[in-house]
């Protein structure tokens, strides 16, 4: 390709956690490969609803920080989810974008994503496609097992993102959304439950946990009462699913989130509900949480509820 | 042959094959694990086979718990069904540099090295299952007196390519991670190939594995 047809960004600065994420990867569990994929799907949907492109176009996530991306090419039109503040640099000057809304970029212009606000994740995209290898049908990059394009690692400084087609019919776009934030954690208790003490199942529902540091795309660890075992600190190893909450041998909970190992040997106490998954992921390091015992049939019914709000989200882009 | 089926969550079936960890009990979760991947059914989003577990994951759009349950339940696995089996040799090194625990295995049961590794490289090993990180088998069964329990500090990384003991069970490190097993030796076979998308894993669960022991020189010349 001539340079001078060529559309894309640069990255002037990565970015904490900068990856390419889509629905992500299914039945991989039994070789250990994960899901991955967006970790918030509400605003991964709404982003490509925003921009009018296939449900599951690649999108870029970031975590805390974002890219510094400089745009080369014609016309094209951006959008950002999420809460984040970020910047748009024009011959014109600088102005401060909003979430949920469409801008247009010329060449030259440059995005600076300077932080997610009281979150974790945010998504970029354009009105087009990112040129994007797949591997087992996702480009969702898992920088564990180093799996999707960019030989499966976060952006780093300097990488070039080519945008392989744009949408020329495209017309701006936006949403009123002010995200959505929760108080309590629904849980459904685990398989292991019975492991524990029952004063410590009854401190897992009264007290409450704090989100450590070592949080990331694999995992959330918590802090907080520690969690008695009375029967085995191990199980034989088995499967592990999104949302599902072991507690370590040290008594602590630990949450495994889309990149997780897809194995594990600590006893089960609870699993989030689907329901509260996207925004359980975007609490903060720091934040305090409470878990809420409910059923399988509540969870279930949760799930339609929220399902049914993310559509009527999408209702109301205009 | 499912004991039981429980709900891991509001999108899993938990099918309980029973406690014990046993290769006939295992190749049951296996057997119901490639009949059910062959069926191809709508909405099933994954299926992790384990010792004695067989985990089913869903769309929550399309099945609920109990619809599915029911499915999973109707299922019939006729009992001569065979499990397909390979035989795989794979070449392990124990120069001092890769076996990492050799020294604190000897401490704990009281062998000497050599006998150590005589007695780890004299027997075929089952696989499992795989997974944890991609392609990680998990194998068995160590005779009796070659069992222990993990390191007490897990390392915050483990080399790819190694191979480690914990129990009665031994593994391969298909990528550099955390992990706590006692490691003897490394393979420089890659055991989880990303660019073969059909069919990444070298071992599959069912698969038979025979280790055999290779110089330092003959390492480098298979890394080369």
């Amino acid at each position: 390709m001539k340079s001078k047809d060529r559309n894309y960004f640069k990255i002037l600065r990565a970015g904490i956690n900068t990856t390419y994420q889509d629905l992500g990867r299914n039945n991989l569990y039994h070789i250990g490969i994960p899901f991955s994929g967006a970790m918030d799907k509400r605003n991964f949907q709404l982003l490509n609803s925003l921009l009018q492109n296939d449900y599951n176009s690649p999108v870029i996530e970031f975590a805390y920080q974002g890219p510094h991306l400089k745009y080369f090419g014609k016309d094209i039109f951006f959008c950002i989810s999420g809460n984040v503040s970020f910047k748009i640099i024009t011959k014109e000057g600088v102005i401060d974008g909003n979430s949920y809304q469409c801008y247009l970029l010329k060449n030259g212009d440059e995005v600076d994503i300077r932080s997610t606000n009281k979150s974790v994740y945010g998504y970029f995209s354009i009105n087009g496609t990112f040129g994007v290898d797949y591997y087992w049908g996702s480009c969702s990059i898992n920088t564990q097992a180093q799996i999707g394009p960019n030989n499966g690692n976060k952006f780093s400084k300097d990488l070039e993102i080519e945008i392989i087609d744009i949408n020329n019919s495209f017309n701006k776009r936006k949403l009123d959304y002010l995200g959505s934030t929760i108080e309590n954690i629904r849980v459904i208790k685990g398989t292991n439950y019975d492991y524990f003490s029952e004063s410590s199942q009854n401190k897992f529902f009264k007290e409450s946990f704090k989100i450590t540091k070592l949080s990331d795309r694999m995992g959330m660890r918590l802090e907080g009462p520690k969690i008695e075992n009375i029967v085995d600190p191990n199980i034989k190893s088995e499967g592990l699913v999104k949302g599902v909450i072991q507690i370590t041998s040290a008594g602590d909970p630990i949450i495994m989130l889309s990149d997780h190992g897809t194995i594990g040997g600590y006893p089960k106490i609870a699993t989030v509900i689907s329901a509260d998954y996207d925004r359980l992921v975007q609490l903060t390091p720091g934040s305090n949480i409470k878990f809420k015992d409910v059923s399988l049939e509540d969870a279930e019914t949760l799930y339609k509820l929220y399902q049914m709000e993310t559509n009527n989200l999408i209702s109301q882009i205009k | 042959m499912i004991k039981n089926i429980l709900n891991l969550g509001d999108a899993a079936l938990y099918c309980d094959f029973g406690s014990d960890v046993n290769q006939e009990i295992n190749s049951n979760v296996i057997k119901y694990f490639y009949h059910i991947k062959k069926l191809n059914l709508k909405g099933i989003t994954n299926l992790t086979p384990s010792y004695n577990k067989l985990i089913i994951s869903y769309d929550l759009n399309i099945h609920s718990f109990l619809s599915l349950k029911k499915k999973i339940e109707n299922i019939e696995i006729k009992e001569n069904n065979k499990l397909e089996k390979n035989l795989i040799e794979i070449p392990v090194c124990c120069d001092n540099n890769f076996a990492l625990d050799i020294k604190r295995v000897e401490n704990k049961l009281k062998l000497k090295s050599e006998i150590i590794l005589e007695k780890f490289f004299s027997k075929n090993y089952f696989c499992y299952m795989t997974g944890f990180v991609a392609g990680m088998p998990f194998l068995g069964d160590l005779n009796q007196e070659m069992r222990l329990k993990r390191l007490e500090t897990p390392r915050v990384k483990v080399p790819k390519g190694s191979v480690g003991i914990t129990e009665q069970f031994c593994n391969i490190y298909t990528f550099e991670t955390p992990g706590g097993w006692n490691i003897l030796g490394n393979t420089p076979q890659n055991i989880f190939d990303t660019s073969n998308q059909s069919n990444p894993n070298l071992v599959n669960p069912g698969d038979t594995i025979k280790f055999y022991r290779i110089t330092l020189d003959q390492y480098n010349e298979i890394k080369r």
